[in-house]
């Protein structure tokens, strides 16, 4: 599991405020939901980014020039397996989760 | 500064004006319609430079004017009876989002059975709700509480929205002399609009009344109950700087003829001013009566009306609604858990509800068996006292089967 | 302003509690693409209030508010009468509500908004059933799925919002769907640019509600298109486009098939749901061309 980005926000001055408001930008460790995990065929991907694109976690990114070019963030990756079915290749294929 | 004649309504709208409101949602309910209807004249004559959303229901006229103050606008509206109770909800997310809105409620019994006519009934079912509430006592009143309440509310210290109430007819639609302040006065009393807490903005973006969990809710609403509790002090010197600018004193509750009491009566709203007349009248008797005029109820102002019933040794507290199912009407149960400690006695009175007249009989009636019950003449008192006949045998009905 | 604790490619937070292969997560990603930072969102409660945050945790990076589960319509021309106060004219105000807060207990604030033409985007996500609460039936609920209030699969019809939208004569309203992502965003586009009320009425494959492996999400948003269950078209000014025409459906059951919602059907009620949608398809949308005739 990779480590969760952490980015201190600029130093601005906080000040207090009443009732019910959400202050933060936050992201779950959703990586932790997996039970399966999609694996990817390199070798067959055709670098179409259909999976990145109808991922709803927005974790799939394509990087064309790298040879794992199908970058998956596996931190929020919570393994609904939607790139192995919309994959027009179908080179991904979801694999037990193993920690 | 002019007199001019305006009945209640006439009042509330102006006072809107003065105040330089920015969204107007508007839904009309008797008897509070002609306040839409002078607020929408206001906006198409240019009176008024206003947004004037006609929504389709109460509970839509109370949501877009709590969130276009959080967009930062001065917004209002305005209700009665039912239309309040169908605010309800909504009542909650404007106090709870400490939203500073103003809202007149021109106080009508809700159904059933159905009245067009006054009764406190609906703003006292909403009392609860994190809401500050003034009564008025006639139309010059509505017009300044209206303008203080917007002082109030919108100071750092409350940030709370607040009911102006006023009854149903009694004072809606009643004509009387009001002395109608300069705009540039009500401009420096009230100011602009700034949302000092939370808002809606892009340019600086937060997500207001997001899910709150156990361990935070008690804490919000004791920031409410904190605010509350400022309200009296900000109350006082909003009052006090009123009376300096615009030469008319309020108090949060007023005394009237107390100090020296056998009897008083707490009461609220346009019977107030009966209520002195029959004090006057029976002070020239010998009878030594009082009134305890509460303008506001919420928050309860629990040491101003300690002071102002002092040492009377019987009180009668009037309700103008019914509280079914508690030991009596609502400001019975606040007088008398306030005065818990106290030597006094305390009765209920129920009545002047649906548009029932309170007369000058009534009020006698009220002060004389008060004094009764002092000197031991009568062991009980008449909680409903204006009920006419039989109750339970006003109407037949042929039986067909 | 927010304080960013963790980064994200878009607007949308990586780690929301959307259930695995919720077609809201996806809507909500793409509506955020084309809307922007400057909009201010109504969110009722619902599941896309796990977007909203819980305590001083947020899921978006834009301004918004969460109010009640009946006036997201109402709380939105709130923000745009301020904004219109301020003379704001660029900011997006967006009302983001599931079926049950649009087409049950919001219809009316809705069609109040409508009514009076106030600009206000709104977009519909629709996954047929009150899923936050537990699945139970909605108005938008389609006949004979099963719900926990409807067991027995529902026996009325699924409310027709676009036809109610289309009587307000608004600007712009559309259905749309996850099969095809260009054409989603190309109406919100158009939605975000009407210049009064918008209505994009999104189809959503709901994993939870509708009982099916997650994975297949994006696929039966394509075969509800592909066997006529989900229409797909524009009306647009008052001009109708059907953005699916097709001679030929796909066989009922690459729909309802993989859904545990249909499985108390047998056979039988299958093949006959199968041809009421397939009777549907072509009688709505030969309809919608009649319509589209002025």
């Amino acid at each position: 599991m990779e480590k969760q980005q952490e980015q201190p926000m600029k130093m601005l001055k906080k000040r207090n405020v009443l009732g019910p408001v959400a202050t933060d930008f936050t992201a779950a460790n959703t990586g932790n939901w997996r039970i399966e995990r999609p694996e990817v065929d390199y070798s067959r991907c055709s670098k179409c980014r259909t999976c990145e694109r109808y991922c709803p976690t927005n974790v799939i990114e394509i990087r064309p020039d790298d040879q794992e070019c199908v970058y998956i963030n596996f931190d929020y990756c919570k393994g609904c397996g939607i790139c192995t079915n919309v994959c027009p290749r179908q080179c991904i294929q979801l694999i037990p989760e193993v920690r | 500064m002019a007199y001019v004649m305006l009945d209640g309504n006439m009042a509330a709208a102006e006072a809107i004006k003065l105040a330089r409101v920015k969204v107007i949602s508007a839904y009309p309910i008797t008897p509070q319609s002609s306040v839409p209807e002078m607020l929408a004249d206001f906006v198409n004559e240019g009176k008024m430079d206003a947004q004037y959303v006609r929504v389709e229901s109460e509970h839509s006229a109370l949501s877009v004017a709590t969130t276009a103050a959080m967009a930062g606008s001065r917004a209002a509206t305005a209700t009665a009876s039912n239309g309040l109770a169908l605010m309800h909800e909504v009542l909650g997310m404007t106090a709870g989002n400490r939203v500073p809105i103003v809202m007149p409620v021109v106080n009508r019994g809700i159904a059933a059975p159905w009245t067009l006519w006054c009764e406190h009934g609906d703003s006292m079912c909403e009392r609860d709700m994190g809401w500050l509430q003034f009564y008025s006592q006639n139309v010059q009143e509505i017009l300044d509480l209206i303008l203080m309440a917007y002082r109030v509310c919108e100071d750092a210290r409350v940030l709370l929205p607040a009911m102006v109430c006023l009854d149903g007819f009694f004072l809606s639609h009643s004509m009387q002399k009001v002395d109608v302040p300069d705009q540039t006065l009500v401009d420096e009393f009230i100011g602009e609009f700034k949302n000092k807490n939370t808002y809606l903005d892009p340019n600086d973006p937060m997500f207001l009344c997001d899910l709150t969990g156990n361990e935070e809710y008690t804490e919000m609403r004791y920031q409410q109950k904190v605010a509350l509790d400022a309200v009296p002090k900000v109350v006082e010197e909003v009052f006090a700087e009123f009376n300096k600018k615009f030469g008319r004193s309020y108090k949060i509750v007023e005394g009237y003829q107390t100090e020296d009491a056998d009897a008083v009566l707490v009461a609220l709203g346009s019977m107030c001013g009966t209520a002195k007349y029959v004090v006057n009248k029976m002070r020239k008797e010998g009878k030594k009566v009082g009134l305890v005029k509460v303008t506001m109820f919420r928050p309860f102002p629990l040491s101003h009306i300690k002071k102002a019933i002092g040492n009377a040794p019987v009180v009668g507290v009037f309700d103008r609604s019914t509280g079914l199912g508690s030991l009596g009407g609502p400001v019975w149960n606040e007088v008398a858990a306030a005065m818990r400690r106290s030597n006094c006695e305390i009765y209920p009175y129920i009545g002047g509800i649906g548009g029932r007249d309170v007369t000058v009989e009534n009020l006698e009636g009220i002060f004389n068996e008060l004094l009764d019950l002092k000197d031991g003449k009568k062991a009980e008192n008449t909680t409903w006292f204006d009920l006419k006949g039989n109750p339970m045998e006003i109407r037949q009905v042929y039986q067909n089967v | 302003m927010y304080d960013i604790k963790h980064e994200a490619k878009g607007l949308v937070t990586h780690g929301n509690s959307a259930c695995a292969g919720c077609g809201l997560e996806l809507i909500m990603r793409k509506t955020m693409e084309v809307v922007g930072p400057d909009t201010i969102i109504v969110i009722p409660p619902g599941c896309a209030a796990m977007f909203s945050g819980f305590g001083k945790e947020g899921g978006l990076k834009i301004a918004g508010c969460q109010m009640n589960l009946e006036n997201t319509a109402a709380c939105a021309s709130g923000i745009r009468a301020a904004l219109n106060a301020q003379g704001n004219t660029h900011t997006t105000v967006l009302g983001f509500a599931g079926d049950g807060g649009t087409l049950d207990i919001g219809l009316q604030s809705l069609s109040g908004m409508f009514e009076r033409g106030d600009r206000v985007m709104y977009v519909c996500y629709d996954n047929e059933a009150y899923m936050n609460t537990g699945v139970q039936g909605s108005s938008a609920t389609p006949a004979s799925a099963s719900t926990t209030t409807t067991p027995g699969g529902k026996t009325s019809q699924k409310k027709d919002l676009m036809m109610i939208a289309m009587a307000h004569r608004i600007p712009y309203a559309a259905t749309a769907s996850l099969q095809n992502l260009n054409d989603l965003k190309k109406k919100l586009e158009k939605a975000k640019n009407a210049n009064g009320p918008s209505l994009v009425h999104v189809h959503t494959p709901c994993p939870t509600g509708w009982r099916f492996n997650p994975a297949l999400s994006i696929e039966l948003a394509r075969a509800a298109v592909r066997t006529g269950a989900w229409i797909l078209y524009e009306y647009e000014n008052g001009k109708i486009t059907i953005n699916n025409k097709l001679t030929e459906l796909a066989e009922i059951d690459t729909y309802i098939g993989k859904q545990g919602r249909f499985k108390h059907l047998n056979a039988e009620q299958k093949t006959e749901l199968g041809k009421q949608i397939k009777d549907n398809y072509f009688t709505y949308t030969s309809m919608l061309e009649r319509m589209s005739i002025h």
